[in-house]
């Protein structure tokens, strides 16, 4: 997709948002979600840049969102547990990291899969500390000192999400663009030429690595705020696995996929669970298959092709 | 030391019987999925909804024929009968329809086919048998109990849970090595799964092959989870959680391998059962923990073999 393309795509984009935000008030609050997710998946796009696929990276949106839940009632500022999320999940990508990047394809995606699950037990089981399955309520929350009304709550928790997805979006796409973001694709196609050039490759993913965490971190922490309740089902391996479908469904071509992903991810889970209340995972799974087999490209991949042929 | 083992002699010996029985469990799945894996280079996700389905339809069938008025006996066929129904059926279904327009094709993609087809199942397994526990213990409870001695003591202990479930796992760990290594199809699978360009310039017919492989490997998922029907109610969630545990046990042993396969799954299986017994907070995080510690000594698992790297 041309640059001017992007661009248009993700003005039009803004654009449709904020004007269902405005139109559809109870659809705010799916968006915001989605927008959150969006910036989850930005973070495993980075991974699959590389060719790895991350299956626990709902650890780090599940680790942001309890930062947030626990933190809240001694610092009930916005402005400081999101940053608080993203600088711990970013130091927990580092520590995990440093012992994953050593790791390729299914074993890298295994061990993300059993920290996560280990994560998942322990707020699962630690009652007294997690409240465990019942998860915890937030309280209200206040932003730069002031204590908004619900209202005003709900619109500034989706312009933070849009605000952060599109200044992580532009982020991401000058890292990929960069001498960097090149050696992570480089992992992809031939690790071994990529030693012989003298780049560290462990040290480009891992870079990655911690990057995607504290966006991960961001993601929980901004749907922590807005659902307002944390539950451990945020890190369970379906959660991880759902993040990398939004991945495909989106398109892992451009730094838009993720966003355009979850938004139409969320859109189908609530219509669908509204219609048929208990067969919306058969159709989210019966929507993923259609794009894996028709679609490889997802949505991103979708809206280029017609472009081009127009 | 010996003051604690007069005082939790017994328990340990539990935990111990009780290991044993779910290693079998885990080692019935955790097999299907390696040699699927070996052979389509497919982490199959909706592995653990095989294990699922078949253990809801062994159930059925069982309540089915109690139903009839056949003697509890009839319940082991009907252990039998849903395997076949589930591996039989799903498993070509799930090969043939789904997974051969995948082969090829990116990583992420095939792994997340299977996704898809989790998520299809799981909702599938509602719609038929609902979100209510679902129990049939009559083949567990035709065989009675044995007392198990130990020490001065002795354990009661379930006749299925000690002989029919380790028993059925030790017959398919050998039957498996002996089909594999001795039998010319099991000899072709393995040769597919070392190299499937040289196989097929042999003149195998590697689709056929994969297809054999895949029903297989449905078939002893769904065994698993008939076998495991009798000792449990089955609720919504049992596949995904045993496909996690699978995980771990594979990635554990390294791949492609089946011995080692069955040591990981004792290993993993008495681990995770020592924990419910003496720490149960840490029941779902032992075999994660013991995956995570052997990767850090051993980066290709237990018995793994280290690949070239391929420039």
């Amino acid at each position: 997709m041309s640059r001017r393309a992007e661009a248009l795509l993700a003005l039009g984009g803004i654009a449709a948002l904020v004007f269902t935000a405005w139109a559809a008030p109870w659809l705010r609050f799916v968006l915001t979600v989605a927008l959150a997710k969006g910036l989850a998946v930005l973070g495993i796009l980075l991974l699959l840049r590389a060719g790895q696929v991350s299956f626990g990276h709902a650890m780090f949106l599940a680790l942001g969102a309890y930062t947030v839940a626990f933190a809240a009632p001694a610092v009930p500022e916005t402005l400081v547990l999101l940053p608080a999320a993203a600088l711990l999940a970013g130091g927990a990508g580092l520590l995990i990291g440093l012992f994953v990047v050593r790791y390729r394809d299914i074993f890298f995606g295994m061990l993300n899969l059993a920290l996560s699950m280990v994560f998942y037990s322990v707020l699962e089981k630690f009652y007294a500390v997690t409240k465990g399955t019942d998860g915890i309520r937030m309280p209200n929350l206040s932003v730069a000192g002031v204590e908004p009304g619900s209202e005003a709550q709900g619109w500034i928790m989706f312009s933070l999400a849009l605000g952060l997805a599109l200044l992580c979006a532009v982020g991401v796409r000058a890292y990929l663009g960069s001498p960097m973001g090149q050696a992570l694709a480089g992992i992809k196609t031939r690790e071994t030429r990529l030693e012989f050039l003298g780049v560290p490759a462990r040290r480009v993913l891992l870079f990655a690595y911690v990057l995607s965490a504290m966006m991960g971190g961001i993601a929980g922490a901004l749907i922590a705020m807005t659902s307002r309740h944390v539950t451990p089902q945020l890190a369970y391996w379906t959660s991880s696995g759902e993040l990398i479908f939004i991945g495909i469904l989106g398109g892992a071509g451009s730094a838009l996929g993720p966003f355009l992903g979850a938004v139409a991810f969320e859109l189908v889970r609530v219509y669908a669970a509204a219609a048929v209340a208990d067969a919306w995972q058969m159709i989210l799974g019966g929507v993923l298959l259609a794009v894996i087999l028709f679609a490889p490209g997802g949505l991103v991949g979708i809206l280029s092709r017609r472009r081009r042929q127009a | 030391m010996g003051e604690w083992f007069t005082e939790n002699g017994l328990l340990l010996g539990l935990a111990a019987l009780d290991g044993l029985a779910y290693a079998a469990l885990v080692f019935m799945v955790a097999v299907g999925l390696n040699l699927v894996f070996g052979v389509l280079r497919i982490v199959n996700v909706a592995h653990g909804s095989l294990f699922a389905i078949g253990a809801y339809t062994a159930a059925s069938v069982g309540l089915l024929f109690a139903a009839w008025g056949l003697p509890p006996a009839a319940g082991f066929a009907a252990l039998l009968l849903g395997t076949a129904l589930v591996g039989g059926v799903l498993g070509p279904v799930i090969e043939r329809g789904v997974l051969r327009r995948v082969y090829g094709q990116e990583e992420v993609l095939q792994l997340l086919v299977t996704f898809a087809l989790f998520m299809i199942l799981e909702d599938v397994q509602k719609l038929v048998w609902g979100v209510q526990p679902v129990s049939q213990d009559a083949p567990m409870k035709v065989l009675g109990t044995v007392e198990v001695p130990f020490g001065d003591d002795t354990i009661p202990f379930t006749v299925y849970q000690l002989f029919v479930l380790p028993g059925v796992a030790l017959f398919t760990l050998l039957g498996l090595a002996w089909f594999l290594r001795r039998t010319l199809t099991g000899r072709v699978i393995v040769a597919v799964t070392t190299d499937k360009e040289a196989a097929m310039a042999m003149g195998i017919d590697a689709a056929r092959v994969t297809l054999l492989t895949f029903t297989f490997g449905a078939a002893l998922a769904a065994l698993g989870g008939a076998l495991a029907s009798p000792t449990t109610s089955l609720v919504p969630g049992i596949g995904a959680s045993t496909i996690v545990l699978s995980f771990a046990v594979v990635a554990t042993a390294g791949l492609g391998q089946i011995e080692g396969a069955a040591l990981t799954s004792l290993l993993i299986g008495l681990g995770r059962s020592a924990a419910v017994y003496f720490e149960p907070e840490l029941e779902v995080v032992v075999p994660y923990l013991i995956m995570v510690a052997v990767l850090l000594v051993r980066p290709q698992g237990l018995f793994g073999v280290v690949e070239a790297r391929r420039v």
